[in-house]
């Protein structure tokens, strides 16, 4: 069992505080959800813990079984088992995706012992079967000319394939249709299992119907504010986000609210 | 560079030296009009090639430095040697060769005696027998492929009628000098609908005829016929020349089509200027897939005469400064006629403080009706030191064409960097692979073992560039 713990964690970008002070602690086996209204800092978490160089860390911890990693290079981060599935993924021209994510393998593993073409090819027919990926997105260049919801399939796919102890999922739902999004799911079902645990970032519920999270955090104005079961979810899509923030008193605005 | 086997040629191949290297034959340093007449003495050549050289040398003397480009005021032309019979060199001893250009070698898998003979320490590099075997196929073919100091003596009515006439000697300084001096070379003729897919590659022809300063290429590709040659090699070449000018005159006649690949990778002492020019006849196509890796300086840009209706040019390069290089190459793309299309794609890298420019033209003539040019220019920079310009220039006379142009400068992009390196690649692994990405569209269209080449060359050149 691997633990993941973020302690007191403030990120600013630009300058600009974004988080401040978010405390979250969760083990393989258990899957978590995030969800709070746009703008609160959900995907900052998420980067800041990777490592985007744009997030700075002003103050706080985050712990992979007891050792800080803010002080280690992304990939490094990568190596220890962290991985995020982005919102944006970049486009990488002229690097096949098997290239890509046989690379990835191999850099998990000593560098006399890469995996075989053979077993490679043969463990990713088989994933991308999982994901209703057609064969030409392996030798497609990675990212490049992908539509949303291939890009979301291509990041599930490189999870399945790296098998992270931890896999933060930043809102892994948007832009996909129903379909899709069982699609999706279903990789990440997959995965399920003692030693494996996920972060997932949404704003909508719907999501965690197909996904069913162990916990449910609420996150405004940089910090977790409530945490619950799977029932916090559908009371959030019930009443909103602006009926909690007033139950709780804050003093927060919701960037999509009327002025 | 591959050994024959590699290269699917089949036959034995055997690695050789002659010792009995034959009497000096030199012309010594400096260039009067007596050195013009003993280089054509010492071939025996026909008066009208000796009229050629004498008039060339009137023009180059004449004439002035580019105004344009790299530097080439410290050039010593005057203490430089124009002729020395080939199997004459004195080879270089082994010890003497640079440490970085053997390291090179060991990294690209370069045989013991083909290092021997790309770092000048051999006289001889026996391809012979390779060579032999090739011509032979060809001959079954009716095409002709030998160096162009015998093609004067064997075909002088061909040569005659194609020599000078694409690229005359007054066009620039330097292809008067080459017009003047020139030796070795290939020439090649395909016959009126003969093709052939087995490229021809001059590699294996070097000995038999002249490398060297003044390379001469002619190569003509009769109506309906169709030819894939491939010149240079990726692994350095040590020349103890520090001028190298050569010139390419490429004839694609009627429905004919032909592929040129060069790679050239010259040791970091060689100014490299070169002229290559292609015509295109009626629904003929000529691509140029050309690779500069080395050199002090290059200067190179290969056209295209697109002359006939619908005929097609394009231009695939790759351009890599590292320290001490400055690269100045491009394309031009002269639309003669109707219908007609080119597409220039340059790719350029730059690191170590190295300088690599793009300079291109496209020029639409009063004829061009309906044509069309697509030209895209990507640079990578991979230092502060380095740097690049991208200079093109069109011209156009014609109200109904077509031409669009995309041109790119960037450093390698923290957001693709971040993307690879959040899979748990290393920052040097990932920006190896970026660079190998950028260079994808280029290497994909070389003969695979060039490729494989090409790819390990720029891994090793990329190597220490992080951190």
């Amino acid at each position: 069992m691997t633990t993941l713990e973020v302690k007191d964690l403030h990120v600013s970008i630009e300058g600009k505080n974004i988080l401040k002070g978010v405390n979250l602690k969760m083990k393989t086996g258990e899957i978590h959800a995030i969800m709070g209204p746009n703008g609160t800092g959900k995907s900052t978490l998420s980067e800041a813990i990777m490592g985007h160089p744009a997030y700075q860390v002003t103050q706080g911890e985050v712990l992979l079984d007891g050792v800080n990693i803010l002080d280690k290079p992304v990939d490094e981060r990568a190596r220890a088992g962290l991985f995020l599935a982005m919102q944006y993924p970049a486009e990488i021209p002229g690097v096949t995706n098997a290239e890509f994510i046989r690379g990835a393998i191999n850099a998990r593993r000593p560098e006399d012992d890469p995996m075989s073409i053979r077993a490679f090819l043969k463990e990713l027919d088989k994933t991308m079967s999982v994901l209703d990926m057609t064969e030409e997105m392996a030798e497609r260049y990675l990212n490049e000319g992908f539509s949303g919801g291939e890009k979301k399939r291509n990041e599930i796919l490189q999870m399945m394939m790296i098998k992270p102890k931890f896999a933060i999922l930043d809102e892994i739902d948007s832009g996909l249709d129903i379909d899709a999004l069982k699609v999706v799911s279903r990789g990440v079902n997959k995965m399920r299992g003692p030693e494996f645990g996920s972060l997932i970032i949404t704003h909508y519920q719907r999501l965690l119907n197909y996904i069913v999270p162990d916990v449910v955090h609420v996150m405004m104005g940089g910090r977790i504010v409530k945490q619950g079961g799977p029932e916090l979810a559908k009371r959030l899509e019930d009443e909103g986000y602006a009926g909690l923030r007033d139950e709780l008193g804050l003093d927060i605005k919701l960037v999509d609210e009327e002025a | 560079m591959a050994d024959a086997n590699q290269l699917g040629l089949g036959g034995e191949y055997k690695y050789g030296f002659k010792d009995n290297i034959a009497p000096i034959l030199t012309t010594g340093e400096g260039l009067t009009e007596e050195t013009v007449r003993q280089i054509s003495a010492a071939k025996n050549e026909p008066d009208w090639m000796l009229d050629f050289r004498l008039k060339a040398f009137k023009r180059y003397q004449e004439m002035e430095l580019p105004d344009f480009g790299p530097d080439l005021s410290v050039l010593d032309l005057d203490h430089i040697n124009y002729f020395r019979r080939d199997s004459d060199r004195i080879a270089r001893k082994w010890e003497d060769v640079p440490a970085d250009i053997k390291k090179t070698f060991d990294r690209l898998g370069v045989p013991e005696a083909e290092r021997k003979y790309l770092a000048g320490s051999s006289a001889q590099y026996e391809s012979e027998v390779v060579y032999h075997n090739m011509r032979k196929d060809f001959e079954d073919l009716g095409i002709v492929f030998m160096d162009t100091d015998s093609a004067v003596q064997e075909y002088p009515d061909l040569v005659r009628k194609y020599f000078g006439k694409l690229i005359p000697p007054s066009d620039n300084k330097f292809a008067a000098l080459n017009s003047a001096v020139w030796s070795g070379g290939t020439f090649i003729y395909v016959p009126k609908g003969v093709r052939t897919e087995i490229p021809i590659q001059s590699y294996f022809r070097i000995n038999a005829g002249n490398s060297g300063q003044f390379e001469r290429t002619l190569i003509i590709v009769d109506e309906g016929a169709s030819v894939n040659y491939v010149e240079g090699c990726t692994a350095p070449n040590y020349s103890q020349d520090s001028l190298h000018a050569a010139v390419v005159e490429v004839n694609v006649l009627r429905d004919a089509y032909c592929r040129y690949t060069t790679i050239q990778n010259w040791s970091d002492n060689v100014y490299s200027l070169e002229t290559k020019r292609a015509r295109a006849q009626e629904n003929a196509t000529m691509e140029w897939v050309d690779g500069n890796l080395g050199s002090k300086v290059t200067m190179k840009y290969p056209s295209v005469y697109l002359n006939g209706e619908g005929a097609r040019g394009t231009m695939l390069s790759i351009a890599f400064a590292g320290k001490n290089i400055d690269s100045d190459t491009g394309a031009r793309m002269i639309h003669n006629a109707k219908n007609t299309s080119s597409s220039i794609v340059s790719k350029s890298l730059c690191k170590d403080g190295g300088r690599v420019d793009y300079r291109g033209k496209v020029r639409f003539g009063r004829h061009s009706d309906g044509s069309f040019s697509h030209v895209e220019c990507d640079t990578i920079i991979l230092d502060e030191k380095s740097a690049s310009d991208t200079i093109p220039f069109n011209e156009i006379k014609n109200g109904n064409v077509s031409m669009e142009h995309e041109a790119k400068v960037s450093k390698i992009s923290e957001e693709q960097l971040y993307y690879l390196m959040s899979r748990g690649i290393s920052e040097e692994k990932a920006t190896e692979m970026i660079i190998m990405g950028f260079v994808e569209p280029f290497t994909k269209e070389l003969p695979m073992e060039y490729a494989v080449e090409l790819n390990r060359l720029i891994e090793y050149q990329m190597e220490g560039s992080v951190g």
